[in-house]
């Protein structure tokens, strides 16, 4: 029986480490698995990065996939979350001939009934720009399509815990007793 | 000395000196971890390490292997059979591309490693330079953990921790990867041994409640029934281990990583799991009440199809690493720690049972085995020579006190199935990843690490010559490596699979072989060759007897097969003996 895929972030708590992020994805590539999206940044801990991962799974391998990440030398913390438990956003760039703009109000009413906002406008092209879930800026994307988007890029899931502490609580625990061995 | 011994000897912990090079101070990063023999083949990129080990020979042996993958198989062995870290010296390139297998070999047989690769100089990384190669890149789905380390600063840290990862927690390979101009530069060299790292626990720990659980379970059980592995071995837990067992008079089988932990003769060791492996050790899997797993991780080879794998048992699964819970059995109760600690814990939380009644399936089980296949490749009755009869009376010459080192193949089966073992750390072979041409130079480093201990290394014909060339190493080393070749003139294994699952189609099985009696001579290595039975006794009193390496070929039956067999895709309890 084929068991249901399901969408879920994962984060990562790391070492700022070269070759850090290929030895994350290559855990993913052993199984062939597809990364919706990856993203790193700064985490709220002083030097300490993280990784944000999207990922439609099963379960069960979701769970395997994260107990090989935490295993690695320099990974401090690896949870998964459901969608329900992470508040996440995508930010989406549109870029459309400032012309279209000229040609009446229709762009600047799409704009602002999805809350989206001009970037930038520039004398041959303006940029749009909407944060949201994928939904949100595909809806955007189709009703300016019709109008011709010259590029468009959406970014990777960035997702934080649906409570009040995040995986860092730990991970400051952890530190404090450890201060000394990098 | 112990593999999981953490703490740095007091006086040797750490040292200050001025300005040294970096190649230098990989030397002595070296010699203060306790390394006495290093295994490697020098080039260009690693070549001011190998200027640094000529000042250093009195107290840092190396050894020139004939290939990199000879050097990675040969600190393989003598990691299995010491017990310590190997260490491997490969130039960039070709050099540390060659390692590669080895690698993947130690990490699936979580064999504590550290490899030092030369790297091109800092400025030319990413130019494509001359043996260049992103070996860094390469290496990381088969590591530990791996650095490339291109300031001489870097180097006391980079080594310390990498010894430290190689031989913590569950075991693996480690490479260091420096760049010859870190070779070059001066540091004020420190050394200090690493304990802790912050973003790194060795081991999880205890759960009381778990170990509690774990012991009513087995206390509540009819058909207890114990499969152990390698984590016993590297926990160095043997003795825990058997204490265990005996409390409670628990039947235990082993994986082939597992042989040796226990001695063969011990009434509770019920032989070997998986693929070819005993017939009640398997059949029985699926008539337990509770699977107890120690220090193993259910690997494919041992579990046959997981749909029909131990379905009725409750399993308590013992392991250090929590990546392998649920891996692919369910484990109703994990234990997760170091056996060591673990053991004792549960062992005095368990009644003292006799369980005669279940012992006696093994026997039963054990008695139908002799009886259709081992009696029979134990002492055949027809005139063609097995791999079995010539392991029989090995072990009559061993007394079971050598360490057997094991290509892969049949002989590997055979050897594992049929080898007697009374010591720990006594059987080396290459489970997880079955690699061909492993044996040899394992048996090289085994027999460095273990001077005091008789090496036979069988082999076959086919895995002989993926790693011949290091019999020139087994004569430059003088190393007293006994090299049993198993010749059927096939390769065995693949060619039984053409024979049950492929319509007898021998594709490119057959081998024309070279003279070996020749070739060994040629490596100056003393020789002799068995045809017949009549031979063979005196074959092998002579190959043991020796002092120094030697090399015996018997010619053993071309298309025998090694039974019991449990089919590709079938359970285990579909074993068949014929």
């Amino acid at each position: 029986m084929e068991v249901e895929k399901k969408e879920f972030t994962i984060t990562v708590y790391t070492e700022n480490q070269v070759g850090l992020l290929h030895r994350i994805t290559t855990i993913f590539t052993k199984r062939k698995i597809n990364l919706e999206s990856l993203t790193t940044s700064e985490s709220e801990i002083v030097g300490i990065h993280r990784f944000t991962i999207a990922v439609t799974e099963t379960e069960e391998q979701v769970i395997k996939v994260v107990k090989q990440i935490e295993k690695q030398v320099e990974v401090l913390k690896a949870d998964f979350y459901k969608k329900k438990e992470v508040v996440q956003q995508e930010l989406a760039l549109y870029k459309i001939a400032t012309e279209t703009l000229t040609n009446g109000i229709e762009i600047e009413r799409i704009v602002r009934e999805h809350n989206a906002r001009f970037l930038t406008i520039e004398r041959e092209f303006v940029v749009i720009e909407k944060a949201g879930y994928k939904r949100e800026t595909k809806a955007l994307f189709d009703e300016l399509e019709p109008y011709g988007i010259k590029e468009f890029v959406r970014s990777g899931r960035i997702a934080v815990a649906r409570q009040q502490f995040g995986p860092g609580k730990d991970i400051e625990t952890l530190l404090l007793a450890n201060s000394s061995n990098i | 000395m112990a593999s999981i011994d953490l703490q740095p000897t007091e006086n040797k912990s750490s040292s200050h000196q001025t300005s040294i090079t970096g190649a230098e101070a990989i030397v002595q990063a070296l010699i203060q971890e306790g390394v006495d023999i290093a295994f490697g083949y020098p080039g260009g990129a690693i070549m001011p390490v190998y200027d640094a080990l000529y000042d250093y020979q009195d107290r840092l042996h190396h050894v020139l292997a004939r290939h990199e993958q000879g050097a990675i198989h040969a600190a393989q062995g003598y990691s299995r059979a010491s017990g310590k870290v190997g260490v491997c010296l490969a130039t960039s390139g070709p050099g540390a591309t060659n390692l590669i297998t080895g690698i993947a070999d130690a990490q699936i047989d979580s064999t504590p490693l550290v490899c030092i690769t030369g790297q091109v100089p800092s400025h030319l990384l990413g130019s494509d330079a001359f043996q260049e190669t992103d070996v860094i890149g390469i290496s990381i789905p088969v590591t530990k953990w791996n650095y490339q380390v291109t300031k001489a600063e870097e180097i006391p840290l980079a080594i310390a921790k990498a010894f430290y990862i190689a031989r913590s927690g569950r075991p693996g390979p480690v490479l260091i990867d420096i760049t010859k101009d870190a070779q070059f530069q001066l540091l004020d060299f420190e050394y200090k041994r690493s304990t802790s790292i912050r973003s790194y626990r060795e081991e999880p720990a205890i759960e009381i409640g778990q170990i509690e659980a774990a012991a009513k379970a087995i206390n509540e059980a009819k058909r207890p029934y114990v499969l152990f592995g390698q984590g016993i071995i590297l926990a160095e837990a043997e003795q825990e281990f058997k204490a265990f067992v005996e409390q409670s008079n628990l039947p235990a089988a082993w994986t082939i990583l597992g042989l040796s932990a226990m001695e063969t003769s011990h009434p509770l060791n019920v032989g070997m799991l998986g693929m070819h492996g005993n017939y009640g050790p398997n059949l029985l899997t699926n008539e337990c009440d509770v699977l107890i797993a120690v220090g193993m991780r259910f690997d494919d080879r041992v579990t046959g199809d997981l749909d029909k794998y131990a379905k009725q048992a409750k399993v308590i699964h013992l392991e250090i690493d929590p990546a392998e819970i649920n891996k692919n059995v369910y484990a109703h109760i994990p234990v997760l720690g170091n056996a060591k600690k673990t053991l004792p814990l549960l062992t005095q939380r368990l009644q003292k049972k006799d369980r005669n009644e279940w012992l006696e399936r093994f026997a039963e089980c054990d008695q139908l085995e002799h009886d259709k296949v081992i009696q029979e490749e134990l002492n055949p009755t027809n005139e063609i020579l097995t791999m079995g009869e010539v392991i029989r009376i090995l072990n009559e010459k061993t007394g079971g006190d050598a360490i057997i080192v094991t290509d892969v193949g049949q002989h590997q089966m055979v050897a594992c199935r049929y080898a007697e073992f009374k010591q720990s750390k006594s059987n080396i072979t290459s489970g997880g990843l079955g690699t061909m041409g492993f044996g040899l130079p394992a048996a090289l480093g085994a027999a460095l690490g273990t001077p005091d201990r008789t090496v036979v290394c069988v082999v076959g014909d086919g895995g002989l010559q993926m790693t011949i060339q290091e019999l020139a190493t087994i004569y430059q080393t003088q190393a007293k490596v006994k090299v049993l070749l198993l010749n059927n003139e096939f390769l065995g294994m693949v060619r039984q699979w053409q024979q049950l699952f492929f319509d007898k189609r021998y594709s490119a099985t057959e081998m024309i072989n070279p003279d070996f009696q020749l070739l060994a001579k040629g490596f100056r290595i003393p020789t002799n060759q068995v045809t017949h039975r009549d031979q063979l006794d005196q074959a092998l009193t002579e190959f043991i007897e020796t002092d120094g390496a030697y090399f015996l070929e018997v010619m053993v039956g071309k298309e025998n097969n090694v039974f019991p067999m449990v089919p590709s895709g079938c359970g285990v309890a579909e074993i068949r003996l014929d």
